[in-house]
């Protein structure tokens, strides 16, 4: 669970984010869509500690962000970055086990959960391998399942942000590691993920803020934030919204 | 994880290399000792056996017991705090040297040594104390203006760091080389050794001060390995595991520089060995800290007694500076290395 009020950062003079707030629910996953340099990653910079709001505040799981010791934030909240800089030649089920270090669950169930990360994100063959041969993709899916094993198996009060889970991903693994996060939700822990693919947010997310401008264009239900007009302010394309034929959510179709 | 039985052969390798490396610094010298009478020579002066020759417990116990303790101290805190840096840097091309603090020791040696010889003379009893004293001063200083550059709004920037360290640098090896060019011909033999490195000279009462440093960088690195392996995914990514990282960096800094502070001040300037041995090891335990610290720590202990062999068998009765040696084996290796990680 995560409340976050009037957030506002500016950077170099430059208001990035104003006046935005937000609550992640337990088992919900909220979508974060928004063009470059809409303040999205600044957002996600000021939900996981890494900056520091000029304005507004962050509440984890009830108490202020920066009051949480080190320790205890990390057993409740996870993140994913958009890239990851790892540059030496660990097995990949080292730096799965890595999710672990918050916690002292003994070397039996910690081995248990990183099996079963890598089954969830498609990873399991890699688990062998060395981290540096894999491709982006792959890498990606890896530290996917680093930060779901920090939380794993999920539960009410736990947070995890994701920052373009999906950027390297091909589009296969696209839905089944959204599916992955969608399930991991469903055991109770609040999920924002940050997409640039409206379709796949349509899909997976419950709810959805818009981003533009550095402030909230608008947010709800995917069908209520993923109309033409609001498209066509926020990210200048013209589009057409239907209902998908068999599961029923919007899909945006370019004209 | 590597294969723990693999691993378990791999330590037990070290440790035989250690060991042997060991009893070759023991018996080998002007006077070669059989192995029986170096053993003999140990238990006869640790008060535990009989006592042995006069002239073998003379041997062993002055001259080569010291000198033996004194590389292992050296080699192992020169390799723990590679690791450190090559961790804390996130680059296995970082060497404990970059935050200044090897230089800022040769530097306060080097002011030591032609501040003696050309204003005044001290008693010959504690001239090398007060070099010790201040080379050590010198890198802590050093390393203190560094990590002063590097911070920034309350944290430490690890680029700006390095290239502060780089630039101080190179600004000690001007004064050095200015010490150099006002030095005579005695003082600049002095700066020369100081300067490669020599193991010639240790005695216990020199050891003590680098024996409490080693021992404290030996006992707390290794209860980092957990944060060092969480720092190689990134800075934020080891925050977002829950580790305090401005408080682990500030503990990495005065770790290597006291550690290896100790170490100039003890054995001089001695390179390469905290460069290639945490690479090498991580050829072959993996880049796993909790394996590493303890491997490196224990091949830089045997690389440094085998290169000091090197430095006083090859020119006997002369002694080479034990920093031509390894840079000699080092340079030429981690070349090796790098052609063979291309392909």
């Amino acid at each position: 669970m995560m409340q976050a009020d009037g957030l506002g950062v500016s950077r170099g003079g430059r208001s990035v984010l104003r006046g935005v707030s937000l609550g992640l629910r337990p088992g919900q996953v909220l979508g974060v869509l928004g063009p470059n340099g809409a303040g999205k990653s600044s957002l996600l910079g000021l939900l996981s500690g890494e900056l520091r709001a000029d304005a507004g505040s962050v509440l984890l799981d009830g108490q202020l962000l920066q009051d949480w010791p080190g320790r205890q934030r990390a057993q409740r909240l996870a993140v994913l970055p958009q890239t990851s800089s790892l540059g030496f030649g660990f097995q990949v089920k080292q730096v799965v086990r890595m999710g672990r270090m918050p916690h002292d669950t003994g070397l039996a169930l910690d081995q248990q959960i990183v099996e079963q990360v890598l089954e969830a994100v498609d990873a399991s063959h890699l688990a062998g391998r060395n981290y540096l041969q894999l491709s982006g993709g792959e890498r990606q899916r890896v530290h996917l399942a680093r930060v779901l094993a920090q939380l794993w198996p999920g539960a009410d009060g736990q947070v995890l942000l994701l920052d373009e889970p999906t950027s390297m991903l091909d589009p296969l693994h696209q839905l089944s590691v959204l599916d992955a996060v969608r399930r991991f939700a469903d055991h109770g822990a609040s999920v924002l993920v940050i997409l640039h693919d409206l379709n796949l947010a349509a899909r997976y997310c419950d709810q959805l803020l818009l981003l533009g401008d550095g402030g909230v264009q608008a947010s709800g239900s995917p069908e209520q934030v993923l109309q033409p007009a609001a498209l066509q302010r926020v990210f200048g394309i013209d589009v057409l919204v239907q209902r998908h034929p068999e599961r029923g959510h919007p899909l945006i179709i370019a004209r | 994880m590597m294969p723990s039985q693999v691993a378990r052969w791999l330590f037990a390798a070290l440790a035989g290399l250690l060991l042997l490396s060991i009893w070759l610094s023991l018996a080998l010298g002007p006077v070669n000792l059989p192995l029986a009478d170096t053993l003999h020579a140990l238990f006869g002066l640790s008060g535990l056996g009989a006592p042995a020759s006069p002239q073998a417990e003379l041997i062993v116990g002055q001259i080569r017991l010291p000198r033996t303790l004194l590389g292992l101290m050296v080699g192992a805190v020169l390799a723990l705090t590679g690791v450190a840096m090559q961790g804390l840097f996130r680059n296995p091309l970082a060497d404990p040297g970059l935050i200044g603090v090897a230089s800022g020791a040769a530097l306060g040696a080097a002011l030591v040594i032609v501040g003696m010889s050309r204003w005044m003379t001290l008693p010959a009893a504690i001239e090398p104390y007060v070099l010790s004293a201040a080379a050590f001063a010198g890198g802590l200083l050093v390393t203190g203006l560094v990590y002063r550059l590097g911070r920034r709004d309350g944290q430490t920037q690890v680029a700006t760091m390095l290239l502060a360290g780089v630039a101080l640098t190179a600004l000690a090896g001007a004064v050095i080389g200015l010490m150099t060019y006002l030095a005579d011909d005695a003082t600049l033999r002095a700066l020369t050794f100081w300067n490669l490195g020599s193991l010639n000279g240790a005695s216990y009462a020199r050891l003590w001060p680098l024996l409490l440093v080693a021992l404290g960088v030996a006992l707390w690195l290794p209860r980092r390995a957990d944060v060092l392996n969480a720092l190689l995914l990134g800075e934020s990514e080891a925050r977002h595991l829950g580790f305090d990282i401005e408080q682990v960096k500030r503990e990495l800094i005065l770790c290597t520089a006291l550690g290896v502070g100790a170490a100039v001040a003890a054995a001089g300037l001695i390179g390469f060995v905290g460069l290639v041995v945490p690479h090498l090891m991580r050829l072959l335990v993996g880049p796993d800290h909790r394996l590493l610290l303890p491997a490196s720590a224990l091949a830089g202990g045997a690389l440094l007694l085998f290169a000091d062999l090197a430095a006083r068998l090859l020119v006997a009765p002369a002694e080479m500076p034990i920093g031509i040696v390894t840079a000699l084996i080092g340079a030429p290796f981690f070349l090796y290395l790098l052609i063979r990680s291309r392909h």
